[in-house]
């Protein structure tokens, strides 16, 4: 039989370009929806306010394994006969990680003191002006570290994806091992891959704060 | 005289806590109010009325023309006409002071750019700080922080100026700098209301004292009437402030 080779090394770096694509969908879907819930959920409108706390909750109180089942047969019953796998778990990747990032960034924003919204408000801006002038430039300080720390959640949770029969670097090397049945090597290699994703995230994230702090001062 | 600030009989409460009790004063243009009293005689909350940010429960406010018990208040266009500085400055931290001071022209009136720019400088130049337009707060000292507020309110040339004891937490030597700030805008004919425990600055430069005590306004006069007292508890507030 013959073992690790590097044409599973090729399979493997792949199957890596998929974890990185669902990830980017996974954060730029999350962030977006995300985004939208935590304005939701500091609104000064309590029905507005409650349905961003409910969301959260139950998106947060959700396994995100049973959370990409429902999305997967739960499109298929309303009518959808073939959904693309890629399709199934960017939805579920989405819904999960806006939950998160809703909840992460709800508390940066309200963690810009009371006193700068006040003030804002009473030099006349606009609630958009505010909070695109104002309170977002303070707040993305605070965000960002927690923010890109959360990303690497993302990027280790698309492994679940598989679940939904997405190949991504996880699955990737379930299948080799299938065939060579070289287990340690093979999620050696392919925690070696996903460490070499996520560690220049979180150096990444270290820097900007270093950054983000400095050019305060 | 035309009153610019007029309040009528105003209510606030927070919680079961009655904070301002049928509290009346009107300020006219020109004139400089200075609203003085123990912590929680009500004094602040008044001026937060003033200018919307707390919102009150009975009697009516009106400023500048503006209805500010209306439901239906335009608190925009209000804020255009008055503007206010706090005691903890709220400055924001992440724009230079030519920056903090741009901000609301350029926003709010659509002004250019440039203009914005002369506009700032102008206003720094008269708080005695043309050479710190780039600098961020930090960099300033805590009275320099308080004139770069105070610029930054005067750029939307309102019509009338809340004061939120501005100087409170500032030393004596910075105080005194803040306050010839206020002095010359005073002298200048701005309409101001302010909330200080700086009696020399009241007696000085008050066209009215507003005495308040336990929400209501106790005692109401020229700044003389801080020599000579008509109420048992202003004798004392004045007696104790020495």
């Amino acid at each position: 039989m013959p073992g690790f080779s590097l044409v599973h090394l090729e399979f493997l770096g792949w199957a890596a370009m998929w974890t990185l694509g669902l990830s980017a969908i996974a954060f730029v879907g999350g962030g977006l929806v995300g985004f939208a819930v935590a304005l939701m959920r500091i609104s000064p409108i309590r029905w507005v306010r409650y349905a961003a706390i409910a969301y959260i909750q139950v998106v947060q109180g959700t396994p995100l394994l049973i959370l990409l089942f429902l999305i997967y047969f739960g499109i298929a019953i309303v009518g959808f006969q073939e959904v693309p796998a890629l399709i199934a778990a960017g939805i579920g990747l989405t819904i999960y990680s806006s939950g998160f990032l809703a909840e992460i960034w709800r508390g940066c924003l309200q963690s810009v003191p009371k006193t700068q919204w006040e003030a804002a408000e009473c030099l006349a801006l606009t609630p958009w002006q505010r909070m695109t002038r104002v309170i977002l430039p303070q707040a993305m300080r605070i965000a960002t570290p927690p923010t890109v720390g959360f990303l690497v959640q993302i990027v280790k949770n698309t492994s679940l994806a598989s679940v939904v029969g997405f190949v991504e670097l996880a699955q990737a090397g379930k299948l080799i091992n299938n065939s060579i049945f070289e287990p340690f090597t093979v999620f050696m290699v392919v925690a070696a891959i996903y460490f070499a994703i996520c560690f220049p995230l979180s150096t990444w994230s270290r820097r900007l704060e270093r950054k983000l702090n400095v050019s305060r001062r | 005289m035309s009153a610019v600030v007029k309040l009528s009989n105003v209510h606030k409460s927070f919680g079961t806590n009655k904070v301002l009790d049928g509290v009346s004063f009107e300020v006219g243009r020109g004139e400089v109010a200075a609203v003085i009293g123990q912590s929680g005689s009500g004094k602040s909350t008044a001026l937060r009325c003033i200018n919307a940010l707390e919102t009150i429960d009975g009697g009516t406010i009106d400023v500048c023309g503006h209805a500010v018990h209306d439901a239906k208040l335009d608190r925009r266009s209000l804020r255009r006409d008055v503007g206010i500085v706090f005691q903890s400055y709220n400055l924001f931290p992440h724009l230079t002071a030519e920056q903090n001071i741009m901000l609301a022209p350029s926003c709010v009136k659509k002004v250019s750019k440039s203009e914005a720019r002369d506009l700032a400088h102008d206003v720094l130049r008269r708080v005695g700080l043309a050479e710190k337009a780039g600098h961020f707060p930090e960099q300033l000292s805590g009275g320099q922080q308080q004139r770069v507020a105070i610029a930054r309110s005067l750029a939307m040339q309102p019509k009338l100026m809340l004061f939120d004891e501005v100087t409170s937490a500032l030393d004596p030597q910075l105080t005194g700098e803040v306050l010839k700030v206020m002095e010359d805008l005073a002298r200048g004919g701005m309409t101001m209301i302010l909330v200080t425990h700086e009696m020399a600055f009241a007696r000085k430069v008050a066209s009215q004292v507003v005495y308040m005590h336990k929400g209501k306004v106790w005692e109401t006069g020229p700044g003389s009437m801080l020599d000579s007292p008509k109420t048992a508890e202003l004798a004392d507030f004045v007696g104790s402030g020495l």
